[in-house]
């Protein structure tokens, strides 16, 4: 399946997919409105986390795993994998925020919502044409997204 | 100007933050490499300190909201014909500093550029125009010494065949567009560049020229595709490297800086540079004003031939020198010297790093230099000995067009094909943070500069300008850039001195 791949040698650090996540996940759909209110209001947060050492740097999301850990820890059944698509898919209706799938995640992918006893996870943005936001956001193609 | 020099007011710039679009996500922070923007944590959000900014723009063109505007500052000083903002600015500077002023990228003075005063004829009625969509259009184009005369040999009688060429001809360089990248060291940009230009040079089939720093490694399968040069420094230079392109350049002058060195500083010299250049990591790179071995044309001569027995006589070898007052006798000079491509560097030629009194005030603009080495190479019956590639300042196709018609071969560019991957021309080059990931070696900024990304703009660039120059030359109702190569009858003046006319070797406008 085709999942967004960062590549650190030419990630900048500008945290623009962040901005580019947030806008996609938002109900406005509006990055100024987005960013100064709903993220501050109702806790929205981008999917992707960031880890910078040095000159390093890495915009790194849900890799989607083939058999993923935090599906097999999930109590509630709110986290499946999609038998067409190959994501792993998140219903936040099923969730109870017991967050064993944080601590069954080896990669940190999953984060707490700020505000609600809910997880924060990257989709592949499923709605959007096009693919994924962050990847068409970011202005140095450090983010693929593709089959490997 | 509270504990601050007090000229520190007198900056160039003004950042314009629109507070309704800033959102104070920090992305201007993060990429302003001067850093000019920052944290407020008293007033939890982002301001700026306009006397930082370079007028780089990277923030302007990341922002992601459009809030940012980079302006000139306003600040005027009582208008004065003689004493310009620019030399009252660089006194204070100096003042302070006791130094000399340093300057990246071409000289911004208001000297004539002789392009826009160059005018290109078009065919009408009497001749017809060709239209290169549907017919075809010739830009390849040889670098190399050409014959006196060729000679054939006659297919044998009675027996079937062509004639064959007797004459052993002289090393060429192919090139599918009259454009190459022009020297621009491994060290001045950085490495991801220098594989952008090799795999951009490879897929248009032109050349890009590696500088005087060296060739990694890695670079050398981009070989067909390169220029390796020699200069003052001799850094990176082997037998390896003089065999590993398709041609080699002597550096005797740059445009940027005629009769002066290059000066890299230590703290660019990283692990990979250090390998490239043979000298230690963060030792100065220090390139002397004059080669060391080169005193006379006669010294030239040597040299040239020491270089073409290095490469076994495979490949042209080129003179590199810049644009000054004796450029014709000096590149007459050079190809009786024995150099088979002659290089000019016009005066407005790019550079990392230059004095700027140097880069604003030495040399001379390359349209003359072109026009009147041309003309006394014809003059001296030696102009098929060897090609000239016109350097400097060429912005555009019709500039390419131009100096073609001028008498040059190719050309080389360096300024515009930075620009195509984000150079803004903000010229700080020289202090190793540039914010496009260009003139640095950072490890953090040169990765702004993405290979895959790069190799595909300068190679845009490239083509464009070919498809321009494809319909310039139908235009003119010629189907090869051979026969535009010195023919100024394509080309007339306006607004030229009778001398200026004369040197360029056109008519006015209307004659």
């Amino acid at each position: 399946m085709k999942r967004v791949y960062p590549d650190k040698e030419y990630c900048i650090g500008c945290h623009l997919c962040e901005l580019a996540c947030i806008t996609v996940h938002s109900k406005s759909k509006d990055l100024i409105i987005a960013y100064t209110q709903e993220r501050l209001e109702d806790g929205l947060k981008a999917c992707k986390r960031f880890q910078e050492k040095g000159p390093t740097c890495v915009a790194l999301s849900c890799r989607h795993c083939d058999d993923p850990a935090c599906v097999a820890a999930c109590i509630s059944g709110a986290l499946q994998k999609d038998p067409e698509t190959g994501a792993t898919i998140y219903d936040i209706e099923k969730c109870v925020g017991c967050w064993s799938c944080l601590m069954a995640c080896p990669y940190g992918a999953i984060q707490r919502h700020p505000t609600l006893n809910k997880i924060v996870k990257c989709d592949l943005c499923r709605d959007r044409e096009g693919g994924p936001a962050c990847v068409a956001a970011c202005p140095n193609m450090a983010l693929k997204f593709e089959e490997r | 100007m509270l504990f601050q020099p007090i000229n520190k007011n007198y900056h160039d710039y003004r950042i314009e933050r629109d507070k309704d679009l800033c959102i104070n996500c920090k992305v201007c922070i993060r990429q302003c490499a001067y850093e000019a923007h920052y944290w407020d944590e008293a007033r939890q959000r982002v301001r700026h300190d306009n006397t930082k900014c370079v007028g780089c723009h990277r923030c302007e063109a990341l922002c992601p909201t459009g809030a940012l505007c980079i302006r000139l500052n306003q600040s005027e000083f009582r208008p004065n014909a003689c004493w310009r903002p620019v030399f009252l600015k660089n006194i204070y500077k100096q003042a302070d500093t006791g130094g000399v002023l340093l300057a990246g990228m071409g000289s911004p003075v208001d000297i004539p550029v002789y392009w826009d005063n160059l005018l290109l004829d078009a065919s009408q009625v009497t001749n017809p125009s060709i239209d290169p969509l549907r017919e075809p259009m010739e830009l390849k184009t040889f670098l190399g010494s050409k014959p006196d005369r060729v000679e054939f040999a006659a297919p044998v009688k009675g027996k079937k065949g062509k004639p064959r060429l007797t004459t052993r001809l002289a090393p060429q360089i192919e090139l599918n567009y009259p454009i190459m990248f022009s020297a621009m060291s491994f060290g001045s940009i950085n490495f991801n560049l220098h594989v952008a230009m090799a795999r951009a040079a490879t897929e248009l089939g032109i050349c890009y020229n590696t500088g005087e720093g060296g060739l990694h490694k890695s670079l050398y399968q981009y070989g067909k595709n390169t220029i390796v040069q020699v200069a003052s420094g001799r850094f990176g230079v082997h037998a390896e490297y003089l065999n590993a392109g398709a041609g080699i350049e002597i550096k005797i002058g740059q445009g940027a800086k005629p009769g002066i060195g290059g000066h890299l500083p230590g703290e660019k010299i990283n692990e990979k540079v250090s390998e490239t250049r043979m000298i230690p990591v963060g030792s100065d790179a220090i390139s002397p004003a004059p080669h060391h071995d080169i005193y006379s044309i006669e010294d030239l001569h040597q040299l040239i031939f020491a270089l073409k027995e290095a490469s076994r006589y495979r490949v042209p070898v080129s003179v590199k020198i810049a644009a000054v007052h004796n450029v014709a006798a000096i590149a007459s000079g050079i190809v009786r010297a024995g150099a088979d491509i002659v290089a000019i560097d016009g005066m407005r030629g790019g550079t990392g790093a230059a004095p700027a009194m140097i880069r604003d005030n030495v040399g001379i603009p390359i349209e003359l230099a072109i026009a009147a080495v041309d003309q006394r190479l014809r003059d001296e019956g030696i102009r098929n000995r060897a090609s000239i590639i016109s350097a400097g300042g060429t912005r555009c196709s019709a500039d390419v067009v131009k100096a073609i018609a001028l008498g040059a071969d190719a050309c080389y560019i360096g300024t515009a094909a930075l620009l195509a991957v984000g150079c803004t021309l903000c010229g700080k080059c020289y202090t190793g943070k540039c914010p496009w990931g260009i003139a640095t070696n950072d490890a953090k900024l040169s990765k702004r500069q993405n290979p895959d990304i790069a190799a595909k703009k300068m190679a845009n660039l490239i083509r464009a300008w070919g498809h321009e120059i494809e319909e310039m030359l139908g235009g003119m109702g010629l189907n090869s850039i051979e026969s535009l190569r010195g023919n100024r009858d394509k080309l007339r003046a306006v607004g030229l001195s009778d001398s200026e006319m004369d040197i360029l070797g056109v008519k006015h406008a209307g004659r």
